[in-house]
């Protein structure tokens, strides 16, 4: 403790965190209120709501995916060139030649399947508990937009290996989006940057996959979970302490 | 009631004027930054392979025969009626056709369409017939076809 405290009560330290390490409510509160990483959560939550049957934690598992998805994304594009046929080849060297490189392209693919799953899983949680309801409807859409792109980022990072599957993947998926009525065909143009799935197109996806994507990821994330704050904390499974849940038919 | 706000139905105040002026110079901006963005994501210059190919001088086509071109995507068959270039781009979604000798037909191999030498859907999920493609002859008498460049079904060449 002495140490901890020698550690913790000097100004430097208090130059970054205005708090001591006292285990005192407040001191408590501040801890959430004057991180920024914290305070989209909510400072105080009720013993209910982190029980594993309330959430089955399945956003925070969500989140977790989405940082592991995230720390092996960036270090895979430093081996990583989005241009035809190096795309391919640098897949290749990922898997036989780079340190590690298999390693962390399977921690990638198995995160992402990972990651659909789970934010699948969160919805239906989200809807056997009722907790779609006001007033959390508007947060309901919120999370259907954030399942959407946890979607769109799949699909976009299926093309970039660039090999017989991708190919054919994004050539059946981009034809779907040509059978839009009316717009269809002019939004497969832009999409794919041409008319054929080719080198605009990996590009597209790449920029698409690497950047728009995850951007607009974090920010719905980040309304997502000061969201559930304001609405009054995450919605259980019933309410209905466990003492009592045999008594009601 | 604070000054400013006893006028008459119908008249602009000062504010009123500025608010509207300053919107819609707001609008306009958006709008045409929009419209910029737009135009910048359709590329101008497609550096895609042509879509054109040369397949040779007709006599060199016994009847009977389909020829397939994988790389530009099409079928070239000689009947008795005569030449006809087909589109090997399978209409569900894009996939490419193989021809299956055994049966004399087209099939796609990703959810198992198939058509007839007439481009016509056998069975499967594709919605339409086989495009039928433009055909012509080179100065040096050889056939091209062209891809990109539909005609109508049952368009017959005769070289």
């Amino acid at each position: 403790m002495d140490v901890l405290r020698a550690l913790t009560e000097n100004r430097l330290w208090r130059s970054v965190v205005r708090h001591g390490v006292r285990g005192t409510n407040r001191n408590r509160v501040m801890l959430v209120m004057e991180n920024i990483f914290l305070h989209l959560h909510s400072a105080k939550v009720r013993r209910r709501s982190l029980e594993i049957s309330s959430t089955y934690y399945l956003g925070g598992i969500s989140l977790t995916l989405f940082a592991i998805l995230t720390i092996t994304g960036l270090m895979l594009m430093l081996y990583y060139h989005p241009s035809v046929p190096q795309a391919y080849d640098d897949m290749k060297e990922l898997q036989f030649v780079v340190s590690n490189g298999v390693f962390l392209r399977n921690m990638h693919r198995w995160a992402a399947h990972a990651m659909v799953l789970a934010v699948f899983f969160h919805m239906l949680r989200v809807f056997y508990h009722k907790a779609y309801r006001p007033p959390r409807e508007f947060n309901w859409v919120v999370g259907v937009v954030l399942l959407l792109l946890t979607l769109l980022l799949s699909y976009t990072g299926y093309l970039l290996p660039w090999d017989q599957l991708a190919f054919w993947g994004v050539s059946v998926g981009t034809n779907m989006v040509k059978a839009m009525p009316v717009l269809g065909p002019a939004f497969r143009f832009l999409l794919l940057g041409g008319n054929i799935v080719g080198e605009n197109a990996l590009l597209r996806f790449y920029v698409l996959h690497c950047v728009f994507l995850p951007l607009a990821l974090v920010l719905g994330v980040a309304v997502h979970l000061w969201r559930v704050r304001k609405d009054g904390g995450i919605a259980g499974s019933s309410g209905l302490r466990r003492a009592d849940a045999g008594k009601i038919p | 009631m604070k000054e400013g706000e006893d006028r008459r139905e119908g008249t602009v105040t000062r504010r009123g004027f500025c608010q509207a002026a300053g919107l819609s110079a707001c609008a306009l901006a958006t709008g045409g930054a929009a419209a910029v963005s737009a135009d910048f994501l359709r590329p101008r210059v497609l550096f895609e392979p042509a879509t054109t190919f040369t397949v040779g001088p007709p006599d060199a086509i016994g009847p009977g025969a389909v020829l397939d071109f994988p790389a530009y995507r099409a079928f070239v068959i000689r009947l008795p009626d005569g030449f006809r270039a087909l589109s090997s781009v399978c209409t569900h979604l894009g996939c490419i056709t193989r021809r299956d000798p055994d049966v004399n037909l087209i099939a796609c191999p990703c959810h198992g369409s198939r058509f007839t030498l007439d481009g016509d859907v056998q069975s499967g999920p594709a919605p339409g017939p086989l495009r039928w493609l433009q055909m012509a002859l080179s100065e040096k008498g050889e056939i091209i076809v062209d891809t990109a460049a539909e005609v109508p079904q049952g368009t017959v060449f005769k070289f």
